[in-house]
């Protein structure tokens, strides 16, 4: 029963008032992709055991889509943020490499 | 026997009498016992039978942890079985019945079984009843049912209510022993918000039994003066009988409060269940006896030490005139004084310990009580209850040195602290070996969202088990700077405990095997070592193995000792062997309260149309779709459903039918980029859809499957109206936002769900038009409102949008109108339509239609599977387009295999009606032996219209087969013949609707 | 024109708390650019009110504007304004992309009245009701039981809640169980 700020407005939401969205940041491969880049979009997911970004929409709320970075182990939230975005905001980088520092990074 | 003292009892009051039954037989205690103090003020010590054995079961504990002393509580819709008497409050008229026993509790057929205990062993069920294999469906599982279990399951309906209740609370304090009084009172002075529970109706927990000082006075006028100093702070909530049932992630913590069992009758819910978000939670939630593992310790009459102490102290009960106390610690010679002080006998203190205790081994000397060290018990005498007990030396095998008559045996194998509530959510112990106790590890604690620790122990759950200690330990949990300010008490002198986990230490295999560790599920020493010695050497397998712990106490008496017993099998380091793990809930909770409000009719939402209510007042046979209930027919007096279905069906066809389709998804779609987004949600091209037309499109999610379907219109240059399923509204719309939120952001475009804006009404038949020209105020002619066109006006003097569709093959239109019209024009259409037999019809009769039709049905035809190739649909699929939601995934090798299942029409041979979802099976077998198929049935209706059986189904290379006959197997091995055929069995050319 | 109706038919329930079904209510959804000065003036001179700050409720008379989303907002007005408020609102947003549409009836509201409202409230939303949490004015978009809800305070003592048309019936029944006497929690009503 997680607890997460939506960006969008600003409601520290119960995972109740959320919908999960999995992964974030995968790009859309459209009809001119190739076959791996077709089943990387639609199927392969990293499933980290650690630092992993995830999509969530407010769906008792605002409605909005965001983006949340969570260790999959601790559940520590390093922070919540824009789903208009292709990667994680230097602040949220930020936050993780000070609470993680062996972290290798968004790749 | 066990007695009521004719003095003391601090809970009591003797003013106030109170009358119950147990197994029918009228007692009476006071108002302040629970069940068991007043059943054992009533000389019923035996209360029950064990689950496996059948064996006499007396009440052991005091509290929360009592595994054997369970009933039947309550009658008819207010029966509950497996209540706990410790923690049962006494009421006037209270009925309680023993459980697990026929044909009485007294003499007991099941108890054979302890008999046949050898051939009973850890295991038994896994190694029994595992050949032939067929025989655990019909013989075994039947028999063994009906054998296990402890409680019935009530017949009726729960009489009460329950209810959940959401808070917030900086910080809630778990147990209002001295230590939760003490870490409440420092943090609440710093002016945070707080909630105190306590799972009994008393605040102070052991310490005014123990007879504790707390700042030099005694522990209750402390106790007193703090409530009250809590109850005056604006910042502080209260609750008693409140249960911290299980902590869970970011400092969600579940409480159990049980508002009414103390009072049923209370016109008010019976338990709350309080979903709380703590800042910080702090588990003060005390410590557990453990009893000692000799022979005979489960014989009725043996009972903790702590639980004999609180039933003279609290409830001035003896549970006996002769009390031997057996320990390997200094708290039980407290017990031994108790009794004394209650001018009952002592005859003997046996202690483990070679060198024995400190200052209250001096105190029960000076009493006068004979202490016996470095001695055990060899075994217990008795029945049904405790006679006596023989002596042995701790060190040896259990050569009997003396024998000591006796009617109750008072153990204690030391305490173990309540650490459930800090193990929940990742909290990590440690072995305390002085104490020879697993305790909260502080460094490492559970954490929360911002990854710092957010529960912490006090008191006893840490392991501190003296006042002095536990508040001094709570002090320091809240703030240890304020440690001195806080309340003190006088450290006690006590000599060091030592380990015992089997008495004697020495004891053969015969004692072994009448040695209890889990008296609920009669897991005995011999079990546990049988399972080690079978290898089952991790704890997990071993508890599962030998059901250890596994009972409805979940171990609170047990584990340790079980663990214990099998570190020594396995020559392993207590720590090494480890716990299992701590689930909530911390005791079992009521269903009831699980549940909440959602039971009866707010069970679940269920979604009503603005025309509901006529529905509801003509006959509609309801279909769930969704959380919606929509008419399936309407059943007229004595009418049976098909005749019903039937009779709708031919009066839409022969003159004019009604159709609520008010729950049909409406989504607008506006912005400048509305349609290029379209044109991205749907298969089809929507961009170049002239204002004023409708369209029929085709959604695919991006796996390629079809998702949605439904009609599209054009409102104006950049705006769309999506009509989807009714059951697809709220996905569909999600499915847009996602796609405007995360992909295309830059994409202007709004959209609106206006699924309840409008009820919509589907008006359809030969005498359609006709009706709606009655209503007046709009030409609807086929000139101004052609086929697939829209258009806005009054109907009636309301508002509406007419669309000119038609899902039935006939002249039909659908009139969208303010939600709040929507009753109103269909009593207007009804009026109206009198004169041409108007028939509201249901969801059966509008899927009959379709399915003449041939048009496909989201859900019937589509499985999450099916793409729409698969249904004929390519002139549905733009080549146009460069892309779509599914586009890629049509392209995938599977997607174009040619061998894909199509859509085509079935008709019986005979006429009959084929099974929905019937295999056509083709020649040969598969490798199970199963016939191998080669399509299947996707919907399948009698059509009323043409007399006979029709469906639509999924076949190999179907339509390339019209004409073809395939078998379709009954369940009951019968074959249903059909032909291939056109899935359009009616007015192929669309006359009907064309007019 | 027949007068339109409400699903529950203005009903009412007296526990604790009084719950009561309100008469019609003209609303609108307006999207858009939320900053833009001409959606902002559209808004004051439509709802009487200006549009207010991220996640609050202006309350103007029969008229007020509540914060939706970061690019939605709902108007509130006589029901019968609503037709030209949206013809008034096309003509001021002509030529910026907008969506403003009339939801009055896809919405049910009803109003608790009385001292134990955050009680009632607290047993059926994981949202914060408390004083802090729920000042008045403040507009909070959670879930009630099983469906979203909308709900603000305009003093102590009286809220409104808004939820959608299909599940009025089952929204009055949760907020009257949980106004039932007897079941008085008093966890803010102490």
């Amino acid at each position: 029963m997680l607890t997460l700020t939506c960006p969008c407005c600003n409601i520290a939401c119960d995972e109740t008032e959320l919908h999960p969205g999995g992964q974030a940041h995968v790009s859309r491969a459209g009809p001119d992709s190739g076959d791996d880049a077709f089943e990387q979009y639609l199927f392969l997911r990293k499933n980290p055991r650690g630092v992993h970004f995830e999509r969530w929409r407010h769906a008792m709320g605002c409605g909005k889509w965001f983006h949340a970075a969570r260790c999959t182990v601790t559940l520590e939230v390093f922070g919540t943020y824009s789903a208009q975005t292709l990667e994680p905001p230097q602040d949220i980088l930020d936050a993780i490499a000070a609470r993680r520092p062996d972290w290798q990074g968004f790749a | 026997m066990s007695t009521r003292l004719a003095t003391g009892g601090r809970l009591i009051d003797r003013g106030a009498p109170r009358r119950f039954t147990f197994n029918g037989k009228a007692l009476r205690g006071f108002q302040g016992d629970t069940l068991a103090s007043a059943l054992l003020a009533g000389d019923q010590m035996l209360v029950g039978r064990s689950f496996k054995y059948h064996r006499p079961r007396g009440i052991v504990a005091s509290g929360a942890e009592e595994p054997n002393a369970l009933v039947n509580l309550g009658l008819s819709d207010r029966f509950e079985p497996n209540q706990r008497v410790t923690t049962t409050e006494l009421f006037e008229g209270l009925t309680a019945t023993s459980q697990n026993h026929w044909p009485s509790l007294d003499f007991d057929i099941g108890a054979i079984n302890t008999h046949l205990s050898r051939f009973l062993p850890a295991g038994f069920y896994y190694k029994m009843f595992i050949h032939p294999r067929s025989f655990w469906k019909h013989v075994y599982e039947p028999v063994i049912r009906k054998s296990a279990g402890l409680g019935q399951a009530p017949s009726e309906r729960d009489a009460d209510r329950y209810e959940h209740l959401h808070a917030r609370f900086d910080l809630v304090v778990v147990g209002g022993g001295i230590a939760g009084l003490q870490a409440a009172r420092i943090a609440a002075e710093g002016g945070q918000s707080i909630l105190l529970m306590e799972q009994t109706a008393h605040w102070g927990g052991r310490a005014p039994v123990d007879g504790d000082e707390i700042d030099g006075q005694p522990a209750q006028a402390w106790i007193d003066a703090t409530i009250a100093a809590l109850e005056a702070m604006p910042n502080v909530t209260l609750r008693l009988r409140c249960m911290g049932a299980g902590v869970y992630d970011h400092g969600y913590l579940l409480a159990y409060e049980r508002l009414a069992d103390h009072q049923p009758q209370a016109d008010m819910p019976r338990h709350r269940l309080w979903r709380i978000r703590a800042g910080r939670i702090v588990t003060a939630t005390g410590a557990i006896e453990r009893p000692l593992s000799f022979a005979g310790n489960d014989i009725p009459g043996v009972m903790l030490a702590s639980a004999v102490r609180d039933f003279i102290v609290n409830y001035a009960v003896s549970p006996g005139d002769r009390v031997v106390v057996v320990t390997n610690n200094d708290d039980a010679y407290r017990t031994a004084l108790a009794v004394k002080r209650a001018g009952l006998d002592v005859p003997c203190i046996i202690d483990a310990r070679p060198a024995g205790g400190g200052a209250l081994m001096e105190q029960a000397r000076q009493q006068g009580i004979r202490v016996e060290t470095g001695k055990g018990i060899a075994a217990v005498q008795g029945g049904k209850r405790v006679t006596g007990i023989t002596l042995c030396q701790q060190a040896g095998e259990g050569a009997v040195i003396d024998s000591i008559d006796c009617d109750v045996v008072a153990m204690s194998g030391g305490w173990s602290p309540v650490v459930h509530l800090w193990s929940h959510c990742g909290g990590k112990l440690t072995w305390d070996d002085p104490r020879a106790c697993f305790i909260p590890d502080p460094n490492r604690p559970p954490t929360g969202a911002d990854g710092s620790a957010f529960v912490a122990s006090a008191g006893a759950a840490s392991g501190a088990l003296t006042a002095a200690e536990a508040l001094a330990d709570a002090a320091r949990a809240i703030d240890p700077t304020k440690s001195a300010s806080a309340a003190q008490a006088a450290p006690s002198d006590e000599a060091p405990l030592m380990p015992v986990w089997i008495m004697p230490h020495g004891a053969g295999a015969k004692l072994r095997a009448k040695m209890w560790l889990d008296f609920q599920n009669d897991v005995k020493v011999s079990d546990v070592q049988l399972a080690a010695q079978e290898g089952y050497e991790s704890v997990e397998h071993a508890k599962r193995y030998t059901t250890l712990g596994m009972a409805t106490d979940q171990g609170k008496l047990s584990n340790i000792n079980g663990l214990a017993v099998l570190s020594g099998a396995l020559a392993a380091p207590i720590p090494q062997v480890g716990t299992t793990t701590f689930r909530p809930p911390y005791t079992p909770i009521s269903m009831g309260a699980i549940a909440g409000e959602a039971r009866g009719e707010i069970f679940q939402p269920l979604r009503r149309s603005p025309m509901h209510q006529w529905h509801a007042e003509n006959h509609a046979h309801w279909e769930p779709v969704g959380h919606w209930r929509r008419p399936y027919c309407y059943r007229r007096p004595g009418e049976s459903i098909e005749g019903a279905v039937s009779r709708e069906v031919n009066a839409t066809r022969d003159s004019l039918g009604l159709l609520d389709a008010s729950t049909l998804g409406k989504i607008l779609v506006k912005g400048p980029d509305a349609g290029r987004f379209v044109d991205m949600m749907y298969t089809n091209m929507m961009s170049n859809l002239a204002p004023g037309k409708c369209r029929y499109g085709l959604m695919c999610s991006e796996n390629g499957f079809l998702m949605d379907d439904g009609v599209v219109a054009r409102i104006d240059d950049d705006t769309w109206l999506c009509h989807t399923t009714t059951g697809g509204a709220e996905h569909v719309h999600a499915h847009m936002e996602e796609f405007l939120q995360t992909e295309w952001w830059d994409w202007k475009v709004y959209t609106a769900n206006l699924t309840e804006q409008y009820a919509q009404i589907a008006v359809v038949g030969p005498k359609a038009r006709a009706v709606l020209e009655r209503l007046g105020g709009m030409d609807l002619s086929k000139d101004s409102l052609p086929f697939m066109h829209w258009t806005e006006g009054t109907l009636a003097g309301l508002p509406v949008r007419v669309f000119r569709i038609s899902f039935s093959g006939e002249l039909s239109f659908e009139i969208a109108v303010p939600a709040g019209h929507g009753r109103a024009l269909w009593d207007r259409l009804l009026e109206a339509g009198a004169e041409f037999n108007v028939t509201p019809y249901g969801t059966e009769a509008l899927h009959i239609m379709r399915a003449e039709k041939g048009f496909i049905m989201i859900g019937d035809e589509t499985d999450g599977t099916v793409i729409p190739q698969d249904l004929n649909l390519n002139w549905a699929i733009s080549k146009k387009k460069d892309d779509f939601i599914g586009k890629r995934a049509h392209q995938r090798s599977h997607m174009q295999d040619p061998t894909r299942w199509k859509l085509v029409g079935l008709e019986t041979l005979d006429g009959s009606v084929l099974p929905d979802g019937a295999y056509a099976t083709a020649s040969g077998t598969n490798a199970n032996g199963q016939k191998h198929t080669q399509g299947r049935v996707t919907s399948t209706y009698h059509s009323p219209t043409l007399g006979h059986g029709i469906a639509m189904g999924l076949v190999l290379n179907g339509p390339d087969r019209m004409g073809e006959v395939l078998d379709f197997p009954r369940t009951d091995g019968t074959i249903v013949q059909a032909r291939i055929t056109d899935p359009v069995f009616f007015d192929k050319d669309g006359a009907k609707q064309n007019v | 024109m027949s007068d339109p109706v409400t699903p529950l038919n203005g009903a009412s329930f007296q526990g604790f708390v009084t719950v009561t079904e309100t008469a019609p209510q003209g609303m609108i959804t307006l999207r858009g650019d939320l900053a833009a000065a001409a959606l902002r003036d559209a808004v004051l001179a439509v709802a009487g009110a200006d549009l207010p700050d991220m996640g609050r409720i202006v309350i103007n008379g029969s008229r007020g504007c509540a914060w939706m989303s970061p690019d939605e907002a709902l108007l509130l007005l006589p029901r019968a304004d609503v037709p030209d408020a949206l013809a008034q609102l096309a003509t001021a947003l002509e030529g910026s992309h907008h969506l403003a549409v009339d939801v009055s009836d896809a919405r049910a509201m009803f109003r608790l009245e009385g001292a134990g409202l955050r009680d009632v409230l607290a047993k059926l939303t994981p949202a914060d009701v408390s004083p802090a949490g729920l000042a008045p004015f403040t507009l909070r978009r959670s879930r009630l039981a099983q469906v979203a809800a909308a709900f603000w305070l305009t003093d102590q003592q009286a809220a409104h809640v808004i939820c959608f048309r299909s599940v009025a019936q089952y929204v009055f029944d949760l907020l009257s169980t949980s106004a039932r006497k007897g079941s008085e929690p008093e966890l803010f009503d102490s």
